[in-house]
């Protein structure tokens, strides 16, 4: 992608996790600059560190050396409410097993980031069925997670994760518990949203294919460091 | 998060774990019935016995004496300084003067003489008493066989149960019939040379010698009287009554018969006898409280007062003490009951691990984390303490019930031994919500502090 701004930049990043006298480097001195509209794919096999250095760049996790930097701004160096306004307002969040609240009808989930972003009331009917009409779940606002196919959980954790319209979407496996068709739906989707809203997406994810066939760059890490990192197209 | 979103969340989670989270705000509602059940009592006992002991005229009232009336006429004159506080005599100027006092409602003299009652062909030596008006409302007459005086000035009499069973055996029948007072009316002689031809049809002789200018007579009468009641209480008993009269009369018609009192003697004595002068007032004040005031004023005019305020104020604090105790043993059981808030909120943290991490990822702040968590404690405070004030009415109401059906048995009047006040039931919701809000705190934090990461990993 020529010529766009540069959005997130990491520097030198490290993550370390102490077990007793042990020391895990699950990130090791990883730098990458990710700009604005990219949809990468964090590519790796498991505990090659990929879902840490996107909890990281989530604004979840912190790094134990190194910087974040997302517009400029170190999310090393933020106080932990402004990391959580980082995630509230510039960030998305997709995770494997859904994560939708089971007590919560569809709606009242993809309702939640506007209740914690203090979102009128009188917004909020109209930017929920917008969310839920985007990922095609319009008729299913009444149900509850539990009521869902797995496709359609994951479709409405995506609604829920563009509810509050924001910069960045991070995706941690996004089709892991789905089978390929659902999978490949989740994709589409996750491209159509990239190519209409012009938002930047970053994918973890095992399965190169898949990689290869919806990102527009995958970076692969293995044992915490980044191996390599080309644009697909 | 706006405080209703954070409302409907907690109400809402509140609602998932309904067994559980039920089971906890009823260990809240126990702790507060049994806090509020104990206080009720105490506080319904209070209010039993500061109506009757302010039905009974004790602590509203100022027994006021004439400090002469405890110095002999033959005992040396008193100092210099008390000169002028013993010339106060407890006569009616005096009666006028105390009226006049502010916060006083009403001042009456003790009229109290010891006579001969003749009944049928009957005749009893005993002690009776004037009551005024006001007594109707003491709570003394409750029960009695008949009825009160019918007017202020009524030529009627209520007996006292042992006086009348001195009379008859069949006390119910002297309702409706007379009896007949033998007593030493006091009449003023008030010219000398009228007192001279008194004296010379009295004493059938010349001039009297050493009797001063103005005097009083004796004269025997009789009062033919309606008996209209019979009481088992005694109404003289107390403050200014010293207890004991059998026969009661209105203190209006008491006074009218002019009975010589002991006073008499003294005032004779002292050289101005033609105003009569009283052994004994009572002074009412308005409530118990104006009492210290009124005394004070009443002592700078010179007179000796005496009041039940003391007993008052030992009263009351035994009363607090009492519902201290009682507070105690209710906040007991609402210590246990925090005890279960503590552990069902602990509970559902490790439940709730996953969600809390969720709502992190979401954006929520560790504060919005630890007020969902404060809101669910509160609201449990809340309704338990709601649920428990009802609880605790109902349970003081089942005693009031219980003790009503003992005390009927017993032939006695029932009387309400629960009171739940506005302020009470207010206290312990709030309390209920503070001791849950505490009890929150330890969860609520914990809660806040979850790493999101380690949280959303939680299976």
């Amino acid at each position: 992608m020529p010529n766009a701004p540069m959005l997130i930049r990491t520097e030198s990043v490290s993550r370390e996790y102490r077990l007793g006298e042990t020391v895990i480097r699950a990130v090791d001195a990883v730098s990458l600059t990710i700009e604005q509209g990219e949809f990468l794919a964090l590519l790796g096999s498991s505990g090659s560190g990929k879902s840490t250095l996107l909890s990281m760049m989530a604004g979840l996790d912190r790094p134990t050396s190194g910087a974040i930097r997302v517009r400029e701004r170190n999310l090393a160096e933020l106080e932990a409410d402004e990391l959580a306004r980082y995630r509230r307002e510039t960030v998305g969040m997709v995770f494997q097993s859904f994560n939708l609240l089971p007590r919560m009808t569809l709606e009242e989930n993809v309702e939640l980031p506007l209740r914690l972003a203090e979102v009128d009331r009188s917004d909020r009917q109209s930017r929920v069925g917008e969310a839920l009409e985007r990922v095609g779940l319009a008729a299913r606002r009444q149900h509850r997670p539990s009521e869902l196919s797995g496709g359609e959980q994951q479709r409405g954790a995506l609604a829920r994760a563009l509810v509050n319209r924001p910069a960045i979407l991070f995706a941690d496996e996004p089709t892991g518990n789905l089978d390929s068709v659902n999978g490949e739906q989740i994709l589409l989707l996750l491209r159509e949203i990239q190519d209409s809203l012009g938002m930047t997406i970053i994918m973890v994810t095992h399965e190169r294919p898949l990689a290869e066939r919806f990102a527009n760059r995958i970076a692969q890490l293995s044992d915490g460091r980044l191996v390599s990192d080309g644009a697909q197209r | 998060m706006k405080t209703r979103d954070l409302s409907e969340l907690a109400v809402r989670n509140l609602r998932e774990a309904v067994l559980r989270n039920s089971l906890t705000t009823l260990g809240v509602a126990v702790g507060v019935a049994s806090l509020v059940a104990m206080l009720s009592l105490g506080v319904g006992l209070q209010t039993l016995a500061s109506q009757r002991l302010t039905r009974s005229g004790l602590f509203n009232a100022v027994f006021v004496t004439s400090q002469r009336n405890f110095r002999g006429p033959r005992q040396p004159p008193p100092p210099e300084s008390a000169a002028k506080r013993e010339s106060r005599a407890l006569d009616d100027d005096a009666r006028q003067q105390l009226s006049k006092l502010s916060n006083v409602t009403e001042v009456y003299p003790q009229i109290r003489f010891i006579t001969d009652v003749r009944f049928a062909d009957k005749s009893e030596s005993t002690s009776v008493l004037g009551l005024p008006d006001s007594s109707r409302s003491s709570g003394a007459f409750e029960g009695m066989t008949g009825a009160y005086f019918s007017s202020p000035t009524a030529e009627e009499a209520i007996l006292q149960i042992e006086f009348a069973k001195l009379l008859t055996d069949q006390q119910p029948s002297l309702i409706g019939k007379d009896l007949t007072l033998r007593y030493a009316e006091r009449a003023a002689l008030s010219k000398y040379t009228d007192d001279e031809a008194l004296l010379d049809a009295m004493m059938g002789s010349g001039k009297p010698g050493g009797i001063s200018p103005g005097g009083i007579s004796i004269v025997p009468r009789e009062k033919t009287l309606r008996i209209v009641g019979i009481t088992e209480s005694d109404p003289s008993a107390g403050i200014g009554g010293f207890g004991g009269a059998r026969v009661y009369l209105p203190l209006k018609t008491a006074e009218q018969l002019h009975v010589a009192q002991p006073d008499d003697l003294q005032a004779f004595l002292s050289g101005n006898p033609a105003k009569p002068s009283y052994m004994a007032m009572t002074v009412r004040v308005r409530s118990p409280k104006d009492v210290p005031q009124v005394e004070a004023a009443i002592k700078q005019l010179g007179f000796a007062t005496f009041s039940l305020l003391d007993a008052t104020k030992s009263l009351r604090l035994v009363f607090t003490v009492f519902d201290l105790f009682l507070g105690l043993f209710g906040s007991l059981a609402l210590t246990v009951a925090s005890l279960g808030i503590i552990n069902t909120l602990v509970m559902a943290i490790l439940e709730r691990r996953r969600e809390i991490g969720i709502l992190k990822a979401l954006g929520a702040t560790d504060r919005d984390v630890r007020s969902l968590f404060f809101a669910e404690a509160g609201a449990m405070g809340l309704f338990g303490g709601v649920f428990g004030v009802a609880l605790g009415w109902l349970i003081g109401s089942a005693l009031t019930w219980g003790t009503t059906i003992y005390l009927h048995r017993q032939n006695l009047p029932g009387v309400k031994i629960s009171y739940v006040p506005w302020w009470l039931a207010l206290s312990a919701i709030g309390f209920a919500i503070v001791v849950s809000l505490v009890a929150g705190l330890y969860p609520a934090s914990r809660a806040a502090r979850l790493n999101p990461v380690e949280a959303l990993r939680y299976e």
